[in-house]
């Protein structure tokens, strides 16, 4: 592992109106690690990742991917980067193949590269089976799996994967979570992942900031966090960190049609 | 080009798996060729017009296109948040390769959706002038197709909300099709109503739609062309902005 940050975030404030999403945030993610941003619903997560996957623009501050500006070298920054959103945004009407060949070609992997690495990564996913298979016939945990072997496909050298557990059953996620570290050990890829679930943090993440009302509250190892908090779990600490007051959000135009997706089930 | 490809491709793939939808998309220009065909049929004959079928056929052509078109806006909003267009918004091409290729997706399915019509009218009677001219007219369908999936691009990239889409259906969509001179005659309207159907382009499609298939147009084919292309190019362009706007 190198020491040089293949993600580095200064000073960044992102305002929506009059809502501050993210106050003032620093930190570094070194290359090669696996890197998890821990904090309750609203917290900032969702909002820093998109900066980082320049989806958004930060209201000031900057940000560095692989030494590139997010804001002002976007298909640089998009080439090296890979993203599981926290919303489906696979294709259900296609194939799982189908998938990862339009992405391909959007990332301009030429064509026997992207049939090759296709065949790996859903092999290694447990995904090859089912290749000629429509994805809406897919469960939850397998269209976690190919979004996140879509996202490997151009070989990206950050993979940001923002809260890829939420709604999965504990075989999944063990599963995942096995899949994403064997992956960061294989291709040396960078892992960014946001999670609310302190066990998961602590299995996978070798460093971890825990972000409260978008402010970055402590950073470290998982043991580093416990003995700064004088706390024996992880979660015990984040609880100290954060509080225990139950966060209420107000719903946004995301959330309204979250929930008609529910309804209509797709 | 193979983004635009790609992207193209991927939206007849989707069209010709779903048949249900489209089955359930003949519904309407059915029920208007049946009912409004039969119920006002008597009525246009004794006017002196002649058959209706002749001519609110290209009318239920143009109404077919024009809601295909502003449905992929509609699917746009919900693909945006749920979809696969997040997953176009990171990847490493420019954001107009994208708009082109969904763009030109959503018009070929509104244009095989056109034909598919035109088969249904002429199994209910409806019959062309001159064959010669069926390709002409669908230049002219196509032409249709692109101004309102462009419409539906920018509107889809503007509006944040489901009960939008409500809207755009209401004050938009239907009277976009009442107002465009597809189920009666636009001469001899009142003053504010002739005005209206003027300042909707698809008065221009059915019209031209309607001079080459059947002969009898209202401005002269020349002239709706005209206007078509000067508003696709409008459309096109104010889409592209929209959508080079978007924010995830």
């Amino acid at each position: 592992m190198s020491d040089h940050p293949i993600i580095r975030v200064q000073h960044v404030v992102k305002t929506f109106g009059k809502v501050t999403a993210v106050n003032d945030i620093s930190f570094d993610v070194r290359a090669g690690e696996i890197f998890a941003f821990l904090g309750p619903n609203g917290a900032g997560k969702t909002t820093t990742i998109k900066m980082l996957t320049t989806l958004l623009h930060p209201t000031s501050g900057t940000l560095e991917l692989d030494g590139l500006d997010p804001t002002k070298h976007q298909t640089d920054v998009r080439r090296r980067f890979g993203v599981v959103f926290q919303d489906p945004s696979l294709d259900s009407e296609l194939t799982a193949w189908e998938n990862m060949d339009i992405h391909g070609v959007l990332y301009h992997v030429p064509r026997q590269i992207r049939h090759e690495r296709s065949e790996v990564l859903l092999k290694m996913f447990e995904l090859w089976d089912r290749r000629d298979d429509l994805v809406k016939t897919f469960s939850g945990g397998m269209k976690r799996r190919l979004e996140i072997a879509r996202g490997l496909l151009h070989t990206p050298k950050v993979l940001f994967l923002d809260e890829p557990t939420l709604g999965l059953d504990p075989q999944s996620r063990n599963q995942m979570w096995t899949l994403v570290k064997n992956l960061n050990k294989a291709e040396g890829v960078t892992v960014f992942l946001t999670t609310h679930y302190m066990d998961e943090a602590d299995r996978v993440a070798e460093r971890i900031a825990v972000i409260d009302h978008g402010r970055i509250v402590a950073i470290g190892s998982s043991a580093e966090l416990k003995q700064q908090t004088g706390t024996d779990s992880l979660e015990a600490g984040f609880l100290k960190l954060t509080g225990t007051s139950i966060r209420d959000e107000s719903a946004t135009a995301a959330d309204q049609i979250r929930q008609v997706s529910r309804v209509w089930r797709r | 080009m193979s983004v635009i490809y790609v992207l193209w491709l991927r939206e007849l793939k989707k069209y010709v798996r779903s048949r249900v939808q489209i089955v359930a998309s003949l519904g309407s220009p059915l029920m208007y060729l049946g009912v409004l065909g039969f119920g006002l049929g008597p009525v246009f004959q004794r006017a002196g017009e002649g058959k209706y079928i002749q001519f609110m056929a290209p009318g239920v052509i143009g109404m077919t296109v024009l809601f295909t078109a502003m449905f992929s806006g509609i699917a746009m909003l919900w693909d945006r948040q749920f979809g696969f267009l997040k997953e176009t918004l990171v990847a490493p091409v420019p954001r107009l390769l994208i708009m082109i290729g969904r763009t030109l997706g959503g018009a070929t399915v509104a244009v095989l959706q056109g034909a598919l019509i035109f088969v249904v009218t002429l199994i209910v009677g409806f019959r062309p002038a001159s064959l010669l001219a069926v390709p002409l007219a669908f230049l002219m369908i196509a032409l249709i197709a692109v101004i309102f999936s462009a419409l539906a691009t920018a509107l889809g990239s503007s509006i944040k909300e489901m009960q939008g889409f409500q809207m755009v259906m209401n004050f938009l969509v239907m009277p976009l099709f009442f107002l465009s001179g597809a189920i009666y005659p636009l001469d001899g309207l009142p003053r504010v109503l002739g005005a209206l159907t003027r300042v909707d382009p698809l008065t221009y499609g059915v019209d031209g739609v309607r001079g080459l298939l059947t002969g009898r147009t209202h401005f002269g084919v020349a002239l709706d062309v005209g206007v078509l292309l000067g508003v696709g190019i409008l459309f096109v362009i104010f889409g592209a902005w929209r959508f080079s706007k978007l924010e995830a």
